[in-house]
């Protein structure tokens, strides 16, 4: 075959594939907003789930999700800034660094069901939290910290030095710097990637099943006191998700409608996700005009 | 008034205090992350260890024995624990899923940065985006209700299997696949491509012996990664294999991976039994398997610091 | 032909290096004097040996070529360079070693303060930015806040062009009102010496001279120390000038000295322009 014939298929070849990936993009959304749709309804999305008979709804495992969801965050949040910070503006390149470089991405390809068996084993059964809302977020704690860790440490790195130096030649400490000169600057970067990885643990579910269990107890959504049984905010209650709420219907519903339930439960999923992602950009960019311009 | 200088400049100041403090508290931030690592190597292990040590297990038995029946004691008074069929099952999806992301992925980074840089790769990133943004149920829920049904449909049997597996896993690694490999080929010079086409070369010829041979490291990394990710993908796997614990015998009928057998497990065994350790064990080979994907991504990574 | 500094003479009449002592000229006290100052990268020593002494109410130059070294020395001056470089000999700030770990690097700092070639205004406000450093020293009274923008405001010359925009951010400013911004940051700690590296160089010409002028004012309270590449503006503002080459301070003298009679041949061939 001539070379410019070769040339020719070859980038047709690129263009069909190409091609495929967008297909397949939109089939899967297609598919899952359009099984979906009919499912959804107000009552669907506010009303309890039911074990055994058809009409139950999600609004339990959808609190849920963003409960676990906030204190997720509110926990790994702190400690990835604090981690961010020292990689980017402490760490000496030694092997101390290394190390601790090695053990983040080493935590970051973990697969998630380890996490989660490893969040069962000291948070459920060693401190006895037993499965619940507490035991899940910390298993997402560490699920969540090595990626928001790197993306807040890359969101420092953008930030010009001379930011740092000026800091500095005005008396004031690095850390003074940082928190309120590095870190304010690099806020749109970081809320962008605070955004994306919230889409992450909103649809995990594998490091969940083991610690914020796979039941989701009747609430009292009038009582908010944290330390009531029934109470939304109690962090001790067990708490299915959403995604483990799909999972687990899928693998020993008996409701008649479960395939009905998860694709609208599915759906949920989905658009929440591409809503975090669309938030995510929107943030960035409106953050970052608004640090930058009058 | 020298002296009363040097007295100011001698104090600790306010910024000097607050300084120490920070660094310590971030630095405490970094090795609890670091520590937790640490912690989940060895808790998994010793627990993982167990079966061998505390219920003399073989583990040459463990990793090769083709019959997972923790429950039933064999003929030589040793519970069946052969975790073969679970450790192949893994390998399989992984690979052929491996090798059927590898091409789309690659052709996809290709198209994305030397064919359509502007036009396409706009469109195709935030295609990539979302397909990583999907939660694996939902992928586990779409190969349960279309995958399933499509395999049954074309090869009989139940549908559940290997073969399913490998098409979820294949959707779920390609866009990370692709992503990392976009990143590989954004790295070489755009001089290599400028001095191929110099001198004569077709676009595909400087793509296929110049670009990707520069690329290759990189390439070989993002596959990697996307090896890694599938073998501990654990529910879309689980809701699409079948989970029988048997050898994989053929691509359509039911199979499970360690993850599928540890996530369905886990909860039906009670702490400290044996049937509770064999699958801690299996959790191990999950997870020494994760390390030594990271080892062979750093090889590949100081390999191609070394030839460039 | 290049002379070997560390001998006193070569046999044409130049002289190898040329410091003089200010203070023998004028009566002015001592802010700022390097002893035996050396800057070393890893194994690369990039000053070698430097004394200088720089009075009170002065402007005093850096200039030399790039790389000579000019820059390094400014900034290890209020110790920017440290952990980046290794800096031994004294500093000595008003007769006190400031080259010692037991000083508190933040409140010599504040007392040396500096600013860099490129503006570098914080994604603030114009009125945060200068009340930055104040408040995180614990200074929150508004009125003495607003105090302290009006007149370093006013001290850099910028007052007059924002004073009805303070909420505006600082990077709204053009480039040469950045700069008078960062100055005026650095004058709200109320220092004793401004360090300022290639201040104008990011500069147009019409800012570049509002800069200057702005110099000249606030050498009547500061002292000055500036590294420009730039030997008419050298000449235009300074009193004392010190040429740099390859990490050498080879001569200090009276800015007049130096651009009318250098002693040294280096310095004599980079103010004619013929290398740099």
């Amino acid at each position: 075959m001539n070379p410019k014939l070769s040339n020719r298929v070859a980038i047709t070849v690129l263009y069909v594939i190409a091609s495929t990936i967008v297909v397949i993009l939109a089939a899967l959304l297609g598919y899952i907003i359009i099984s979906g749709l009919p499912a959804l309804s107000w009552h669907f999305l506010t009303s309890p789930a039911r074990a055994f008979t058809s009409g139950g709804g999600i609004g339990i495992q959808l609190f849920n999700s963003f409960y676990l969801l906030i204190l997720t965050m509110l926990i790994s949040f702190p400690i990835a800034l604090g981690a961010g910070i020292y990689l980017n503006e402490y760490a000496k390149q030694n092997w101390v660094t290394s190390l601790v470089r090695t053990a983040i991405e080493i935590l970051s390809s973990l697969p998630s069901v380890v996490v989660g068996l490893f969040g069962f084993l000291i948070f459920v059964v060693q401190f006895g939290f037993g499965f619940s809302i507490l035991s899940g977020a910390f298993a997402l704690t560490f699920f969540n910290l090595p990626l928001l860790t790197r993306s807040i440490e890359e969101a420092l790195a953008a930030v010009p030095d001379e930011q740092r130096e000026g800091g500095l030649a005005l008396g004031l400490s690095k850390w003074e710097t940082v928190l309120h000169i590095i870190v304010p600057a690099a806020l749109p970067t970081i809320l962008t990637g605070v955004i994306l990885s919230a889409g992450r643990i909103f649809g995990e579910a594998a490091a969940l099943i083991f610690t914020a269990g796979q039941s989701a107890p009747a609430l009292n959504f009038t009582d908010w006191n944290p330390f009531n049984i029934a109470s939304p905010l109690n962090p001790m209650r067990p708490a299915e998700t959403l995604a483990v709420h799909i999972w687990k219907i899928n693998s020993e519903g008996i409701m008649p409608d479960a395939k009905a339930i998860s694709s609208g439960s599915s759906a949920v999923l989905v658009i929440s996700v591409l809503a975090f992602n669309l938030l995510a950009r929107f943030v960035g960019h409106r953050l970052f005009k608004r640090l930058t311009a009058g | 008034m020298n002296n009363n200088l040097q007295k100011q400049l001698l104090k600790r100041s306010k910024a000097a205090k607050l300084e120490r403090l920070g660094k310590t508290v971030s630095f405490l931030a970094l090795m609890l992350i670091t520590l937790t690592v640490f912690a989940i190597i060895i808790f998994v292990a010793s627990k993982g260890l167990s079966t061998f040590f505390t219920n003399h297990v073989n583990w040459i038995d463990f990793l090769t024995g083709k019959n997972w029946n923790p429950n039933v004691t064999n003929a030589k008074g040793q519970p069946e624990v052969g975790a073969l069929p679970m450790i192949s099952g893994s390998f399989v999806v992984t690979i052929l899923s491996a090798l059927l992301a590898t091409p789309f992925a690659i052709g996809t980074a290709i198209f994305m940065n030397e064919i359509s840089p502007h036009r396409g790769a706009k469109l195709l990133q935030p295609v990539i985006e979302l397909l990583v943004g999907i939660p694996s149920v939902v992928y586990g829920f779409i190969g349960l209700t279309v995958v399933v049904p499509a395999v049954r449909s074309v090869f009989g049997g139940s549908g559940f299997g290997i073969l399913a597996g490998t098409f979820v896993l294949f959707v779920m690694i390609l866009p990370t696949v692709t992503s990392m490999s976009v990143d590989a080929l954004r790295s070489v010079p755009r001089y290599y491509r400028e001095a191929a086409l110099a001198l004569g070369a077709t676009q595909w010829q400087t793509i296929y012996k110049v670009v990707l041979r520069a690329a290759t490291p990189g390439m070989l990394t993002a596959i990697v990664f996307g090896m890694a990710r599938a073998f501990g993908e654990a529910l879309a796997v689980q809701m699409v294999i079948g989970n029988a614990a048997l050898m994989p015998t053929s691509l359509v009928s039911p199979a499970s991976t360690l993850t599928s057998v540890l996530t369905t497990g886990i909860g039906n065994t009670v702490m400290g039994s044996l049937q509770n350790n064999a699958l801690w064990s299996l959790a191990l080979v999950l997870l020494v398997m994760s390390l030594i994907f990271n080892l062979v991504i750093r090889m590949i990574g100081r390999k191609g610091a070394m030839s460039k | 032909m290049l002379i070997n500094p560390s001998s006193p003479h070569s046999d044409d009449g130049w002289l190898a290096r040329n410091i003089v002592d200010p203070s023998l000229k004028i009566s002015e006290p001592i802010v700022l004097e390097t002893k035996q100052l050396h800057v070393y990268y890893g194994d690369n020593e990039a000053i070698h040996e430097a004394d200088l002494k720089f009075l009170e109410h002065q402007i005093s130059a850096l200039i030399g070529p790039s790389g000579s070294g000019k820059s390094t020395f400014l900034r290890s001056l209020n110790r920017m360079n440290d952990g980046v470089a290794r800096v031994t000999g004294e500093i000595l700030y008003r007769g006190v070693d400031v080259n010692r770990s037991e000083i508190d690097v933040y409140e010599m700092r504040r007392r040396i303060g500096m600013v860099f070639q490129r503006p570098n205004p914080f994604p603030k406000s114009i009125y945060d930015n200068i009340t930055f450093a104040l408040k995180r020293r614990g200074i929150t009274d508004k009125q003495t806040l607003d105090e302290a923008v009006e007149t370093s405001l006013k001290q850099a010359a910028l007052w007059d062009e924002v004073k009805d925009q303070l909420k505006k951010s600082a990077l709204a400013l053009s480039g040469g009102q950045q700069q008078r911004l960062c100055i005026a940051r650095a004058l709200a700690v109320k220092p004793d010496i401004l360090l300022l590296d290639e201040p104008a160089s990011a500069l147009d010409p019409v800012s570049t001279s509002k800069l200057e002028e702005t110099l000249l004012q606030l050498k009547n309270d500061y002292t000055i120390i500036i590294v420009t590449h730039n030997m008419q503006q050298a000449a235009r503002i300074s009193d004392y000038t010190a040429f740099f080459n390859m990490g050498w301070a080879l001569e200090y003298d009276e800015t007049s000295q130096i651009f009318t009679s250098p002693q040294v041949q280096l310095t004599n061939n980079y103010v004619a322009g013929d290398f740099g």
